[in-house]
This record gives C-alpha cells, sequence and structure tokens, in this order.
C-alpha cells in the first residue's frame, strides 16, 4: 500500500524559507521581504493541509510569495502619503553594488522580468518550472530573463561607472 | 565572455539579495510560530529536552501534550507519523511546551513526582486509553506488575495487552508506564530501552 507521506510543515519552512525570502526581496526589497515572508508562510500554512502531496511545494511556495508581495507593494503604495523631497540615494562602496544598490534596479524591471529574474537567479527555479507557474513556454522565460539582466547590467555598470576597473 | 564568466558575475551581483543568514530566517521562524498560534492553525507544537535519559521530543496540539518520544524512536518519524495523524501543520514552536519542558526538568532534578500539564490523549484509543488514564494512579517511586494492572482496569486476563499498551505509550515518563514491571520483579520491556525504565526507577526510588 502506498502511504501519501506529507511532511510536518516544519521541514517546509526549513527547506524552502530561504528561497522564499529571496523571491520577496525581488518583489518588495529588502526592508519589507520579512513581512511578505510571514504572510506567505502564514498562507501557506494555513492552505497546507489540502495541498496535494505529489504537489510541487517550492512552486506552490514561490507563488504565493509572489503574490503576497505583490499585495504588500499595492498596499504600501495605497498608504504611501507623498514625500517632498527624494531621500538621498545613499551610494555604497565603490565596486561592491549593496543589497539596497541591486535591488533599486531590479524594482524598475517590467513585472514579468522581475518575476522571472526573482524565480530563476534568486529562488533557484529551473525555466521550465517557471513556465508552469507563469503559463507560456519555457524560452519565453528564459528571454524575459535574459532581457532583464541585460537591462540589470547597463544600468548597474553604469550607475558605478566610476568605480569600476575594466 | 565565456558562459561560465558570466554566470559568476550573475551571482555576484545578485549575491546582496541571494545572501540569506540563518539569524535572519531564525527571527523569522519565531514570528511565524507565534502568528500561526494566534490564528489558531498551529495544530501540534514541538521542542526537544535533553535528559538523563537522552533527548525527548515533546509535541503538544492545543488540548495538551500528545506526545514524548525517546531518541531510540527516530524523531523525524515520530514526527511524520503525526503529521499522518493528527496534521502536518507542525512547528518547531518551544513555547507551548515552556510549562511541561519545566516539569521535566523538576521530575529530573527530584523536584516533582507528579505532571499537572493538561494532556491529549488522542493518539490512544480503547483498552490501551483506559490502561494509560490508570497509570498516573500508580504512586511515585512504587511499581505495579503488568496482572496488578490489568486486575484494576477491570480485565485480569488481559496483562499482555496491558503490555503493549505500555509499549506503545505515546507519552512516556509522564504517564508513568516505566512503574509497570514483570511479576517476578524484573523490570520487563520498555518503550524508551531498558537501561531509561532503570534510570527511571532507580531515580524514583532514591527520592522516594
Amino acid at each position: 500500500m502506498v502511504v501519501e507521506m506529507k511532511q510536518p510543515f516544519e521541514k517546509v519552512v526549513t527547506e524552502h524559507g530561504a528561497t522564499v525570502l529571496r523571491v520577496c526581496r525581488a518583489i518588495v526589497g529588502p526592508t519589507d521581504a520579512d513581512d511578505a515572508w510571514s504572510e506567505t508562510f502564514l498562507a501557506a500554512m494555513r492552505a497546507y493541509p489540502e495541498l496535494p502531496a505529489d504537489a510541487n511545494v517550492e512552486a506552490w511556495l514561490v507563488t504565493i510569495a509572489y503574490r503576497k508581495a505583490i499585495d504588500l507593494v499595492r498596499a504600501r503604495r495605497r498608504r504611501a502619503t507623498p514625500v517632498d523631497e527624494v531621500p538621498e540615494k545613499v551610494s555604497s562602496e565603490v565596486g561592491r553594488p549593496s543589497e539596497s544598490d541591486v535591488w533599486m534596479h531590479v524594482k524598475d524591471l517590467p513585472d514579468k522580468q522581475r518575476q522571472v529574474i526573482a524565480y530563476h537567479y534568486l529562488a533557484g527555479l529551473r525555466y521550465a518550472d517557471i513556465a508552469d507557474i507563469l503559463g507560456g513556454t519555457s524560452d519565453a522565460a528564459r528571454r524575459a530573463a535574459s532581457d532583464g539582466i541585460a537591462t540589470l547590467r547597463r544600468r548597474l555598470t553604469h550607475a558605478q561607472s566610476e568605480g569600476d576597473t575594466r | 565572455m565565456s558562459a561560465n564568466t558570466s554566470e559568476t558575475n550573475l551571482a555576484a551581483m545578485f549575491a546582496p539579495l541571494t545572501a540569506v543568514g540563518p539569524e535572519a530566517l531564525e527571527r523569522l521562524h519565531v514570528a511565524l510560530e507565534g502568528a500561526a498560534d494566534r490564528e489558531g492553525i498551529l495544530d501540534v507544537a514541538y521542542r526537544t529536552i535533553d535528559t538523563p535519559v537522552g533527548t525527548l521530543l515533546l509535541a503538544a496540539t492545543g488540548e495538551g501534550l500528545v506526545r514524548v518520544a525517546y531518541d531510540s524512536e527516530n524523531h523525524d518519524i515520530v514526527l511524520e507519523v503525526l503529521a499522518a495523524t493528527l496534521s502536518p501543520r507542525i512547528l518547531h514552536a518551544p513555547r507551548r511546551l515552556d510549562a511541561v519542558a519545566r516539569e521535566i526538568d523538576e521530575y529530573f532534578a527530584r523536584g516533582r513526582t507528579g505532571f499537572d500539564v493538561p494532556l491529549d490523549f488522542s493518539l490512544s484509543t480503547g483498552f490501551r486509553r483506559s490502561v494509560l488514564e490508570h497509570l498516573p494512579q500508580i504512586a511515585y517511586g512504587h511499581t505495579q506488575s503488568y496482572a496488578d494492572v490489568a486486575r484494576t482496569v477491570g480485565s485480569p486476563k488481559a496483562a499482555r495487552a496491558v503490555g503493549s499498551a505500555c509499549a506503545t505509550n505515546p507519552l512516556p515518563v509522564v504517564i508513568p508506564c516505566h512503574r509497570v514491571v514483570r511479576g517476578d520483579g524484573t523490570h520487563g520491556g520498555y518503550v524508551g530501552g531498558l537501561a531509561a525504565k532503570t534510570t527511571l526507577l532507580d531515580l524514583e526510588a532514591a527520592a522516594a
């Protein structure tokens, strides 16, 4: 008899906690990532008993993470009061982009590109899995990623041009 | 630029976002434990505790302590069985087990002879459950034979079944199946192994 064994949720948290945090960072940035992470795992834990035992847990989690992160971005936007002065961008050490530097550029990418980059480069998902999550083909996902990466490279290089030794 | 160099550069570029320290995850985990408990979805909380009989796994539902497991039972497997029989919504969440852990510490320090934390007997049913519910009446430092227990619960011929109720006790130490011994005075078997049974009986004999 095949017994469908579902792992204790603790296992899910320890195995995928870091991946989910990376996805959250890519969507909402380092500061709000913790809130998005918490929302993600609470929602996942609530729904976990109904998840089929053979489901791809990681793909399921990053999908929830993306949704929760987007919700958070929208909620922040609604609550945000316009500020007169744009805070001075604190530039990091020459040649070493900081967390917020990279985030600054990632957040400006088109949604699809940012999502694919979050899933592939930060969460480590394969393009085939990403295509399953987003719809479309894995080639399309790959193209979106490489377009996004090209843009990121250009902007990062530009931003730190004076520090680059090349 | 080779594909390999390009991948390396990308890794470096994303490093600030991908680096996740253990302390960050630890902090998030603690917050999740609290939030899940408040929302009523922490079906089973667990922690481990070091004792003279080895590391014990303690697990509790909202009702009370539901499982105590010896190392020899393999804690990973015990948790998987809890996931299958009770609920997979299980987290390492020590807070719920604070009172139990304190009482077990006191017990091993000979500062406590009985436990008064709420218990959840949902892992035992029928005859086994009535045996387990009787066991706390065997006084600290005393023993009863399997046949004695069988008589007390009203099934004098069921000494063997009493033995299997003890062997499958989901709450060893707290429900004192170690106080049930053979009619000839030898210790008999034990879910945590004979050495653990001897340690518990010696501890109680010395303190009583």
